[in-house]
């Protein structure tokens, strides 16, 4: 078979591209550009600057640097440990803290709902203790929880990827040639594994900027990000034409992030984490 | 191990289509329902597809809002909707309803012909409804944690004193409702001055909120996770029975009496397999199934009539004559004033 | 030596967190009492029940339905494509990655609005939309993992066997299939993972009376909590545990495979 005709096994998947990729977009931009009415307008993407809904990308967009910071400080120590381990039982190790990730998403909410409600476990333990009881189910408190917690295994498999790819030699080599474990860290361990940090920013930064399942359940109709105000125009307010605007700056500040982020990033996108 | 996993795929694929295949075979007989959260005993359905062998497609919603945004999306062809009496006349004017056949109905004279009477408040000639339940909203609470006499009027979703522990309905037309009634105006006000008004308290009620939720509310109540939460009648009927710490209460500056009603939209595909299932629904045995799982008060009167003394006379369920008396029915709103509710309303729900 | 142990408790503190809300909801799942905090005495009925729910029993079978029925399409799909893709010329490959990266990029709740947005314009939702919307975002994993393959396949191998008299079919699964074998068969694995953890595409995609778990699940929370959801959570992650230990470990090519799962 010559390589032009095998171009065409890509065919289907152009078809789908098409029809299940591009149109969608022109849907939605279609929607996003117009009124209930079906005129062009622009007001729907400008609503954005009104307070409501300024305040509620505002309040993503920082809750989502939380979130992504935690996550962050928290994986790279683990990263690090784990690389170090003796290989007899890594796989074992890193297997451990992968594994809550494929618990279905919703339960991982449920069970912080369970740990954190006013008669929940976390506080039934403090009473027992004798200090004063948290309130941060239904605050934004308890939404970073819950991120941080379902996106964290995003940021540890590809930082920890990066690391164990570095050979031990390299590192032998400079501590033979007289380098500290301060010169080590910054000259080669921070270097190389910048990718997968970069890749692990975007894993979590994007589903945290834009989920809205967890601030529903968690937030008790008090935390209001930019995903519920575009599900609430959709489901509750029958608006599409705002939810479709909303959606699209939504996009853009994705690509933003991404763009910003990527241009770190020498392997380029999400792909090569696993 | 290559020739395993290959077999396991072919296994699996096999039996996906074949549970495939069963899921869209049977397209001709079958009845989408699209009704509130936990209203309908699930053994009821399962009860009826065995009866009548028509699969019924269940569909599930929280507020009435939620509901016509379902059905104006047009992305599923509903038979049967059940929903609150204001959305069901913003639909009849709409033009969305299709008239029932009640020709083929043999359990309809179980219900009580008074709710068709109430009924007429929004479906003038009784053409489009057949009333489902229907009851008040109040204030469930907990005795041991608020003071009871407090709980008589509105004032207490204001009360500082129970800081943290209130939880509201995540439900414009509900909580407008209170903060209106509060105020002493009627619930279905579009007077700009007295609907800011009520915008103002409820956004100085936010800092003592403890979380704006609808069906959730009677289970955070039941395990005592807060004081005193804005609900239907029938949640808190059955909150009370799980827990008998809580009670109701209708205050007296008056409140929302509603009527739940089935009713068929214009997107009905299969209007006899719906209309069977409304009279379905009528007999009593299924009454009583439903009843017991949902705890509000039922127009079937043949039910009602076999029940328990003391149920009949809780007073939570079945609200007495002097309550109702100081509600009124929520009415539909014309587009405009709809749209200043949702407005005001997101904008209270987005201050901190 | 203090480092050790700093790393010790680092761990510990982290493996905790991750651990504990999951070992909450199993104590839970024996818990005889519906209360959260209060141990009722131990009992099974949570589990009972749970066998007798059918909501939750149709949820778990849709999921597995879609699970499997989208992956494996997409990997027909993606593998078909990135063969495609492989023999395009620089540009067209780039034109080709680049529509491939928006699903794996954009947010999940803009694809999932959009593809509503298309099916409620041409037709209605149901199960198909599910599959259609879920072999989308499925697609690029397989692509991104077996082009990566493709591009290590020595081009010669496979030309020497047509020139030999193969036939493109038979060169194909001798020489170039073994090759992109693993990418693949990662590919369809991570297919499978991104549909059985998905709920904003299946969320707005879906028509009435479907639901997977992730959306049966959150409709049910959203009217409370039922003890049942404690039992279902202690299934599954018995599930997953098995199931990835059956993966990571099973196999005596234990090392490679878990190389890939990972690497």
């Amino acid at each position: 078979m010559n390589k032009l005709k095998r171009q065409f096994l890509a065919g289907p998947y152009l078809v789908w591209i098409i029809g299940f990729i591009l149109l969608p977009i022109i849907m939605i931009l279609y929607y996003a550009l117009t009124n209930q009415t079906g005129e062009a307008t622009l007001s729907n993407i400008l609503a954005i600057g009104t307070p409501i809904h300024s305040k509620a990308l505002f309040l993503s967009l920082k809750l989502a640097f939380l979130c992504t910071a935690i996550c962050l400080v928290l994986s790279y120590p683990l990263a690090m440990i784990l690389s170090n381990i003796r290989k007899k039982h890594q796989n074992l190790i890193v297997f451990i803290f992968i594994l809550p990730m494929w618990m279905n998403f919703m339960l991982r909410i449920l069970a912080w709902k369970m740990l954190l409600s006013n008669n929940g476990v976390i506080n039934s333990v403090l009473e027992t203790l004798g200090i004063p009881p948290l309130d941060i189910l239904n605050t934004p408190t308890a939404v970073v929880f819950c991120m941080v917690y379902d996106f964290l295994p995003f940021m540890i498999l590809p930082i920890y990827n990066s690391m164990a790819r570095i050979g031990k030699d390299i590192i032998e080599a400079a501590k033979d040639l007289g380098a500290g474990s301060v010169t080590i860290f910054f000259k080669i361990i921070l270097p190389l594994t910048i990718s997968g940090v970069v890749s692990g920013i975007i894993m979590v930064f994007v589903p945290a900027l834009t989920s809205f399942a967890i601030s529903d359940l968690l937030g008790g109709g008090k935390v209001l990000l930019i995903g519920n105000v575009i599900e609430q125009a959709f489901m509750q307010e029958y608006n599409w034409n705002l939810g479709s605007g909303l959606s699209i700056v939504l996009m853009v500040f994705v690509i933003a992030s991404m763009a910003l982020m990527s241009a770190h990033d020498k392997e380029g996108g999400g792909a090569g984490v696993w | 191990m290559k020739k395993r996993i290959a077999a396991l795929f072919a296994t699996l694929f096999a039996v996906c289509l074949f549970t495939g295949c069963q899921n869209s075979g049977s397209d001709e007989n079958t009845l989408t329902v699209l009704n509130y959260g936990k209203y309908l005993d699930p053994k009821a359905i399962e009860m009826f597809e065995e009866e009548t062998g028509i699969q019924v497609e269940y569909e599930e919603y929280i507020t009435p809002e939620n509901m016509y945004t379902k059905y104006k999306a047009g992305s599923i062809d509903y038979d049967l909707i059940c929903t609150s009496d204001y959305m069901i006349e913003k639909l009849i004017n709409e033009g969305e309803t299709l008239e029932i056949n009640f020709d083929g109905f043999s359990n309809l004279s179980n219900l009580d012909t008074t709710y068709f009477e109430f009924s007429k408040a929004f479906d003038p000639e009784n053409k489009y409804t057949i009333p489902y339940f229907f009851g008040t909203v109040g204030i469930l609470y907990n005795k041991n944690m608020v003071d009871e006499a407090d709980m008589q009027s509105w004032d207490c979703l204001w009360n500082e004193k129970y800081k943290g522990q209130i939880i509201m309905a995540d439900s414009v037309r509900d909580s407008f409702m209170a903060a209106l009634k509060y105020k002493g105006y009627s619930l279905n006000t579009t007077e700009e001055a007295q609907l800011l008004e009520a915008q103002e308290i409820l956004i100085q009620q936010k800092p003592l909120v403890y979380s704006y939720l609808v069906d959730e509310a009677q289970d955070e109540m039941i395990g005592e996770n807060a004081a005193l939460a804005l609900v239907y009648s029938g949640e808190a009927g059955y909150a009370i029975e799980l827990n008998e710490n809580l009670g109701y209460c209708v205050p007296k500056e008056g409140s929302n009496m509603w009527i739940d009603s089935w009713f068929l939209p214009k997107t009905c595909k299969h209007q006899e397999n719906a209309e069977k299932f409304l009279d379905f629904l009528c007999r009593k045995e299924i009454a009583a199934m439903n009843f017991e799982y949902v705890y509000y008060a039922t127009p079937n009167k043949t039910l009602v009539e076999s029940l328990e003394e003391d149920l009949q006379n809780n007073t939570t369920i079945f609200p007495p004559k002097e309550v109702l008396d100081r509600c009124e029915i929520l009415k539909s709103l014309d587009e405009a004033a709809t749209a200043k509710y949702n407005e005001l309303w997101k904008e209270i729900k987005s201050t901190d | 030596m203090v480092k050790k142990s700093a790393e010790r408790i680092y761990l510990g503190l982290i493996f905790l967190f991750l651990y504990l809300p999951i070992a909450v909801l199993i104590v839970l799942s024996f818990n005889n009492s519906k209360s959260r905090v209060v141990w009722g005495g131990f009992t099974l009925k949570w589990y009972q029940q749970l066998f007798h729910n059918n909501t939750i029993k149709a949820a778990f079978t849709t999921t597995i339905f879609i699970t499997v029925i989208s992956a494996l399409l997409a990997t027909l799909l993606g593998t078909l494509a990135a063969l495609g893709i492989h023999a395009m010329k620089a540009k067209k490959q780039a034109i080709m990655l680049g529509a491939t990266n928006i699903p794996l990029l954009n947010a999940d709740i803009v694809t999932g609005l959009s593809m509503m947005l298309l099916f409620v314009r041409f037709t209605k939702l149901g199960m198909s939309t599910v599959l259609i919307a879920h072999i989308t975002f499925n697609i690029p994993y397989v692509i991104l993992n077996v082009l990566p393959k493709l591009r290590q396949c020595s081009q010669n191998t496979y030309e020497a066997a047509l020139d030999l008299g193969a036939t493109p079919f038979y060169a194909f699964r001798k020489i170039i299939w073994p090759q992109i074998r693993p990418g693949v068969f990662s590919g369809a694995l991570m297919a499978m993972t991104m549909s059985l953890d998905d709920f904003s595409v299946t969320y707005f995609t879906k028509g009435a009376g479907i639901n997977t778990l992730s959306t049966m699940i959150y409709t049910e929370m959203r009217k409370g909590i039922i003890p049942e959801m404690y039992a279902l959570s202690t299934i599954l992650f018995f599930i997953a545990l098995i199931l990835l230990l059956v993966m990571n470990f099973g196999s005596s090519r234990k090392d490679k495979l878990a190389k890939e799962r990972i690497g």
